[in-house]
């Protein structure tokens, strides 16, 4: 059955291309190879991109003599979960992940409020001085807080708000260390990259048609409750993405947390400093000074990468369709 | 009565006052932690801040931390022309990667949601520390140096670029060409947001323009310059901008990992501004010569 109509359809393609004098062949064979093509370097880039991940996890389950043995590539020889013990312990890792997640998201939850605020101001009322404003939320953007690090390193180290605690205490506050400083740059629309999360908002909310909030204003809507009631419930997929954007960003965040969260254990920050607690628990171990083995600084950095990802990465599998669809039909348009 | 008579002032006026306090968070927010931070670390990058019990004093001290980054300091202008010659080439690569890949993403195929994922997760993976991760840490340095010096036998690219070298024609073209593929990697991983940013631009373009160049005979590569390029060339701009600020907040790079160090370790807050504002000043410079020759060339359709 099949065949046949297969070769019906065959046939009157070799009578259609004769028809057409070769363009239809021409055609197919044109388009074929174009998607061998693209089969190819998609695959070649999928695979680049995940490689690393995936040479990570074999790694992560090797024993350190299966990292000098030429043999093993990808299947360890010796399988061991030890790494995964021994980076949870490096890294304090259940504190630190109950302490990213708690910082994570109130950061992400104030982040993406205020932003939202913010972006629906900028997107649907008219008010002097607007356009020096929005300059503004661009100059965030373009700023990087590298350049205002220093003296905000100052700012609150010495903290004070209009001389009051000095007068009280006679001493301004040391304010670096704690969380309190970044929740208020949060509150303020300062937090990391938040200019971008304004801008997507912003223009998300112009593409709503004008009529639903005349709608809702003609029936007696306050201009809150037209935003709670009407706007917000439509921007639900941008909000998502932002969310998201905010919250992994936070996770993996480096500059932010060295700069103010310095004493919180964060996952961000012991990651970072994995190699030299490595160092320091085999000092500990052995009473001398030994430098970690290439091997097993490689396998332990390797598993702690791993083990910071992979809450980031159930979030992405669980959004991502709505993520990546969301943000690429909502438009990021200047 | 009395409200109906001056009800258009009265309503913009009350949306203006509502706009404004949408907006106040940002405002309050832009005023103490932008502008304030913003003068005081200029002034600062003029001084030299001592830092005593419960207060801090900058002495003024002219341009001595300017004169003192670019004369005196061994190695903050090398680490400068290094990085900034790094981004110039590292934009261009990504801006190239990340129009081609959304050219490729766009058309309709099997598993396109799937690719999309896997091009869009180093957005997410690679952020913050761990980008900086391998680079960092020395010892790993070590070990691919080793393996690189091992395995170039098997390497095509290695091979390509023995023949190329031996042939002498512009030697340094090529070189420039073979760190970008050197560096492939880096720049996939770090064009997930551009290539974003490329598609949602490629999907506003409506399909009548290219049925329409179809039917007069323009062929594919043709309506790519002619439609695709112009419309999407607004873009473009946003992409080169993106991309040089992102390029600054990257943790590894190596000129705020110095100006990180003096301030955290050396407790130098004079130097350190000067060395930020040195930084930013050429950056932003780059940004708006290069911003302001791409708006030449954008077209609005609208």
């Amino acid at each position: 059955m099949t065949k046949t109509v297969a070769k019906q359809k065959n046939s009157s393609f070799w009578e259609r291309n004769r028809k057409s004098e070769g363009y239809l062949l021409k055609k197919t064979i044109m388009s074929i190879a174009l998607k061998i093509c693209r089969f190819i370097l998609l695959f070649g880039m999928c695979f680049m991109i995940l490689q690393p991940i995936f040479n990570k996890i074999s790694v992560s389950f090797m024993e350190e003599r299966d990292l000098y043995n030429p043999m093993v590539i990808a299947i360890p020889e010796h399988f061991t979960t030890e790494n995964y013990r021994l980076a949870a312990e490096l890294m304090a890792y259940s504190k630190s992940v109950v302490n990213s997640l708690v910082i994570s998201f109130t950061i992400a939850v104030l982040q993406i409020s205020v932003c939202t605020l913010v972006g629906y101001g900028f997107a649907r009322f008219n008010f002097p001085l607007k356009k020096f404003w929005f300059a503004c939320v661009l100059m965030v953007v373009l700023v990087p807080p590298q350049t205002i690090s220093t003296s905000l390193h100052l700012h609150f180290r010495f903290f004070d708000v209009l001389g009051i605690f000095k007068a009280v205490t006679g001493n301004s506050i040391n304010l670096r260390g704690s969380a309190l400083p970044y929740y208020l740059m949060s509150a303020g629309c300062m937090g990391l990259k938040n200019g971008l999360y304004i801008y997507m908002i912003r223009q998300f909310f112009r593409n709503i048609p004008m009529e639903l909030e005349e709608a809702a204003y003609v029936d007696g809507c306050g201009t809150l409750k037209t935003f709670l009631r009407i706007m917000l419930p439509d921007a639900t997929p941008i909000l998502t993405s932002c969310f998201l954007f905010s919250f992994v960003w936070q996770w993996t965040d480096g500059f932010y947390s060295k700069l103010f969260l310095g004493n919180v254990r964060l996952v961000s920050t012991s990651l970072s400093r994995i190699v030299d607690s490595l160092a320091a628990y085999l000092q500990r171990l052995q009473g001398t000074t030994v430098t970690p083995t290439v091997g097993l600084v490689d396998c332990i950095l390797s598993t702690g990468t791993l083990m910071i990802i992979i809450p980031v990465l159930i979030l992405y599998l669980f959004a991502q369709k709505g993520f990546v669809e969301s943000l690429s039909s909502s438009g990021i348009k200047m | 009565m009395k409200k109906q008579k001056n009800k258009l002032a009265g309503l913009q006026r009350r949306k203006a006052i509502a706009g404004y306090i949408f907006i106040l968070p940002f405002i309050v927010g832009f005023l103490v932690f932008m502008v304030k931070p913003f003068f005081q670390s200029l002034y600062m990058s003029f001084c030299t801040v001592e830092v005593g019990a419960g207060n801090f004093d900058p002495v003024w001290k002219g341009i001595d931390n300017y004169i003192r980054a670019f004369r005196i300091d061994p190695e903050f202008t090398r680490l400068l022309t290094e990085e900034i010659s790094r981004m110039v080439i590292d934009s261009l690569a990504i801006m190239v990667f990340s129009f081609f890949v959304a050219l490729i993403l766009n058309q309709k195929f099997k598993g396109r949601a799937l690719v999309r994922a896997i091009f869009f997760l180093p957005v997410i993976l690679s952020s913050g520390v761990i980008l900086g991760l391998e680079t960092d840490n020395s010892l790993m340095a070590q070990v691919q140096v080793a393996i690189e010096e091992n395995t170039t036998g098997i390497s095509i690219t290695a091979a390509v670029e023995n023949i190329l070298r031996t042939a002498g024609v512009g030697v340094r073209a090529f070189e420039t060409v073979f760190e970008i593929i050197d560096n492939i990697y880096n720049i996939a991983i770090s064009s997930g947001i551009q290539i974003i940013i490329f598609l949602s631009g490629l999907q506003t373009i409506s399909t009548s323009m290219y049925e329409a160049a179809d039917i007069e005979g323009c062929t594919k590569w043709e309506s790519l310059w002619k439609i695709t390029f112009p419309m999407i060339s607004s873009m473009f701009l946003v992409n080169w901008i993106y991309t040089i600020i992102d390029f600054c907040m990257r943790s590894d790079n190596e000129v705020i990992d110095k100006i990180t160090k003096v301030m955290v370790e050396q407790i130098n807050y004079g130097f350190s501004s000067a060395m930020t504002w040195i930084y930013f000043i050429i950056v932003i410079a780059f940004v708006g010569i290069t911003s302001f020759f791409i708006s030449k060339g954008v077209y609005y359709y609208d």
